[in-house]
């Protein structure tokens, strides 16, 4: 079984958002990590490694940089990892990305696809779907539990008061969620390897069955018209009155606001 | 693509079990809000099987027409026969505008949908408005008028953006549940109805669903919950959340805490707020005792609605509650829980 896992290098919030003056992210300034959602995708490409057998390839599309990720993805028991970079893809939205990704992936056997949900620095949660229908193959997203039977996967499919259990032929795109299992670490072994390890780099002249005009800023159907540091929000109203007083301004507010 | 050959408003009446989610109203609500900005009118697209009684309910909403698609296939969601189906809509009426909520399902139909018609769509908008793009004119680039204009945090939130989609249509958005308000309900109110049926082929895309298994337990994750009953040090022991307890059980809101009633060990750390713990937005936020650490601010200060009680009048939660009651949350909240119980009996 050939297994591809999409993963994103992020910036790491919890150390706090750095932005440059004009008003961007200044990545530079921030520590990056492996997404958390795609790190559970990750592992559990690599539990049905164990499990079944089968070739795990790491792919990310990045700065150069991100090339840091692959190798800690190979240091966790990955076995390929794949570079797609080029400045003509920079200032993608999540169609462009998509195409992006879909175009490289095209160029690998494979059985199963496996994204994170989504990247904790966009939250769109829209590239795995996005690169499914343009490999047109089924996409079961926000995966809580993936089983393997024959040639089709069974995956627990988390909703907002239920789940389904959903069977799907393979080839397949999975998106995980980052619960869906507690990643393994890197083992020395691991990281020694991985850092003499070749990465595949690519380029545009790469990718398969894209148009230039899908590509980068040029091909997002989607820009930005305006990204501010968020306002936050100012001080509201204050009371100091009687418990019941208090209690009948708080019933006033909730029903004010519509929420009773 | 013509662009102008694209006109109106459509929203994605998401039901479940053939109920009609709450998202439902709210898109018609906002969708209102722009028609009325483009003149035009707001179209439910409405999919399932057997569904098509729930017409009425969204023209009470104010939807002016529901295209209906009613197929065996649509019974429960599963990605591609949904998404067959309203990109077939799209191919077929042409919209200028599509929303779809941010649920488990839209946040998985919705990308699925643009990438068939080409277009993208912006995630989980808190705000929607028309609007020029560029939103200020710059020489020698055309100014577009009566532009989509989303706008989502983004970097957990450190960031707002607003974003355009000038050149495709529709312009797509999923619209983040519980922020958009719906209309007051006007019985008896009749919409168009369009009955339609692109025609559903299985293929490999069409999953087979083994099994629907739905949630028994009641613990919801903190991070779902739309109102958050939310304690912190001053509650004063693990005993005494049992306050905060019954006063989210009124409201149907879930329990969550700050770290320091996970490191005093009264609450699993599963359910604390905060840069360590989880970060929420829910649509109410109660803040009971919280004194209201950067950490813990920066866990739940998108919430829609911060309510905040504490005795320390300076504690810095209330420089971001928009309602803050200074006073004792132990004659406080169980006076609150008794008066919601007796106003929400007499509904």
């Amino acid at each position: 079984m050939k297994i591809i896992v999409c993963i994103k290098q992020v910036p790491d919030t919890k150390g706090g958002v750095k932005f440059n003056p004009d008003g961007t992210l200044n990545r530079a300034a921030m520590l990056t990590i492996m997404n958390p959602d795609d790190k559970a995708g990750l592992e559990a490409a690599l539990r049905l490694k164990d499990q079944y057998g089968a070739e795990v390839t790491v792919i990310t599309m990045g700065l150069p940089k991100a090339e840091e990720v692959l190798r800690e993805a190979l240091a966790m028991g990955a076995d390929k990892g794949i570079l797609v970079t080029d400045r003509v893809l920079g200032g993608a939205d999540t169609w462009a990305t998509s195409s992006t990704l879909a175009g490289a992936i095209r160029n690998l056997d494979y059985d199963l696809i496996i994204t994170g949900r989504q990247a904790i620095d966009g939250d769109t949660a829209q590239v795995g779907p996005q690169i499914s229908e343009h490999l047109n193959i089924p996409v079961i997203s926000y995966a809580q539990k993936i089983e393997i039977d024959g040639d089709s996967v069974i995956v627990e499919r988390q909703y907002d008061d239920r789940y389904h259990v959903v069977k799907a032929k393979m080839p397949c795109l999975i998106t995980a969620l980052a619960e869906l299992n507690a990643p393994r670490y890197m083992t020395p072994g691991g990281i020694f390897d991985a850092f003499k390890a070749d990465i595949t780099v690519w380029g545009r002249a790469n990718l398969v069955d894209v148009d230039d005009s899908n590509l980068g800023l040029k091909g997002s159907p989607t820009q930005i018209a305006k990204a501010s540091d968020k306002v936050r929000k100012g001080t509201g109203e204050k009371v100091n009155l009687d418990a019941d007083a208090s209690v009948e301004y708080i019933v006033g507010k909730l029903k004010e606001k519509h929420v009773i | 693509m013509a662009l102008e050959e694209y006109k109106g408003v459509y929203v994605f009446a998401q039901q479940v079990d053939n109920k009609l989610s709450s998202i439902a109203f709210e898109l018609i609500g906002k969708g209102k809000d722009l028609a009325k900005d483009l003149g035009t009118e707001v179209t439910a697209i409405l999919a399932g099987y057997q569904v098509a009684d729930l017409a009425d309910e969204l023209a009470a909403y104010g939807a002016d027409k529901v295209i209906v698609i009613d197929d065996p296939e649509l019974k429960d969601y599963r990605t591609e026969p949904y998404a067959h189906a309203v990109a077939s809509v799209i191919k077929e009426f042409k919209p200028d505008i599509v929303l779809v909520g941010a649920t488990a399902i839209g946040r998985d139909l919705g990308p699925r949908v643009s990438a068939r018609v080409h277009t993208d769509l912006t995630a989980d908008c808190t705000q929607l408005d028309i609007g020029d793009f560029p939103l200020v004119a710059i020489p020698g680039k055309e100014q577009l008028h009566n532009q989509l204009l989303m706008t989502r945090p983004a970097f957990c939130g450190n960031t707002i953006a607003t974003i355009a989609c000038p050149n495709f249509r529709p312009q797509m958005a999923t619209v983040r549940p519980g922020v958009m308000q719906k209309l007051t309900k006007q019985e008896g109110a009749k919409a168009e109805i369009i009955n339609y049926n692109p025609g559903f082929t299985p293929d490999n895309k069409y999953v087979e669903i083994l099994k629907v298994v739905k949630a028994v337990t009641d613990t919801v994750d903190i991070m779902d919950a739309k109102i958050l009953v939310s304690g912190g040090r001053g509650v004063g022991s693990a005993e005494n959340f049992k306050l905060l307890e019954d006063l989210a059980a009124v409201l149907g809101g879930t329990v969550s805490c700050s770290r320091a009633v996970v490191d005093a060990g009264w609450k699993p750390k599963d359910l604390q707020v905060g840069q360590t713990g989880k970060t929420v937005r829910p649509h109410v936020y109660f803040a009971i005792g919280i004194s209201g650490a950067i950490q813990h601010l920066a866990g739940m200060e998108e919430s829609d609605i911060i309510i905040a009680i504490n005795k320390d009048e300076t504690a810095p939660i209330f420089e971001v509650a928009d309602y803050g009651i200074v006073g004792d949350l132990n004659k406080i909240v169980p006076a609150l829980t008794a008066s919601l119980k007796a106003e929400l009996a007499n509904k």
